[in-house]
């Protein structure tokens, strides 16, 4: 176990959860992908603090903040699709792109 | 040991991680993930973080509980029963991921990283912890704000009326029109 390997499972995880983010067309899924994005963000901060910085807290504070972020995207999100499903009855984003005209 | 428990874990996160996308049944996605989502709070214990390593394994189990809850809610075919694809520009997507890939993965090798600078702490929670409630007492204001911020929001996009359902489209009633009444004064 070294930084290099971590950080490669890091980043592997990182471009699984893009394609996910950029491949699904149902809203839930891709917040799946944003998901796995952020573990890899999560992977890779933890293993920067651990080799690098161990002294410095913000390596930690960096992963609270990633933390954070996942459960504020699950939340709104999930806001999102109950809000869309309620006055469209969608839960896809092709049937969401009539949103942005 | 923790070179076994490294590989044992990166190996289940990125599997678990490739079959969130494979499987046809939305609760085997979701499942998937939270494995995916438990190894990478296994390689932060691993890592020393014990703390915030927990705090991901359980933050993840339960957001994924919710996650699932969802899935059987609002999509077709939750259990798997039939094959399908709900994906949009495969190819495309999958070279855009294999070059960022690629591109990370030689900026990793190739990088000359910093040579480790100082000693883990003792207590690394009160490092957080002092962290914090100190020098970044403004990030933890902020992600407390944020947090705030969210509750409200969820809640005005989840909530079936507005207020203009409440008091009427110009907002003039004196009186909300709800279906219970309560309420100081009402």
């Amino acid at each position: 176990m070294n930084l290099e390997l971590l950080l490669l499972v890091a980043a592997a995880l990182f471009c699984i959860g893009l394609f996910g983010a950029l491949t699904q067309q149902s809203i839930v899924m891709l917040m799946m992908g944003l998901e796995l994005m952020l573990g890899g963000v999560i992977l890779a901060a933890a293993a920067a603090w651990h080799y690098i910085a161990p002294a410095a807290p913000e390596g930690q504070v960096l992963i609270v903040v990633a933390v954070t972020a996942m459960a504020l995207e699950m939340a709104i999100g999930f806001a999102v699709v109950t809000a869309l499903f309620r006055s469209r009855e969608i839960d896809m984003t092709d049937m969401a792109a009539e949103l942005k005209e | 040991m923790d070179t076994a428990a490294f590989w044992m874990l990166a190996s289940l996160a990125t599997v678990g991680g490739v079959m969130v996308f494979r499987f046809d049944s939305m609760a085997r996605a979701t499942f998937s993930l939270l494995t995916s989502l438990l190894c990478v709070g296994g390689l932060v214990v691993l890592l020393g973080l014990d703390y915030l390593g927990i705090v991901i394994v359980l933050m993840m189990t339960i957001e994924m509980a919710i996650m699932a809850v969802f899935m059987v809610m609002y999509m077709m075919n939750p259990a798997g029963l039939m094959p399908m694809t709900m994906i949009h520009n495969k190819k495309g997507a999958a070279v855009i991921c294999g070059l960022l890939f690629a591109l990370l993965a030689t900026g990793i090798l190739l990088a000359r990283w910093p040579a480790r600078k100082g000693k883990p702490p003792a207590d690394p929670t009160m490092d957080l912890g002092m962290s914090l409630m100190g020098p970044q007492m403004l990030t933890m204001m902020t992600l407390g704000m944020a947090l705030f911020a969210t509750i409200v929001a969820t809640v005005v996009l989840a909530t079936r009326r507005g207020r203009y359902d409440r008091f009427g489209d110009d907002l003039r009633s004196r009186r909300a029109d709800d279906p219970v009444r309560g309420g100081v004064g009402r």
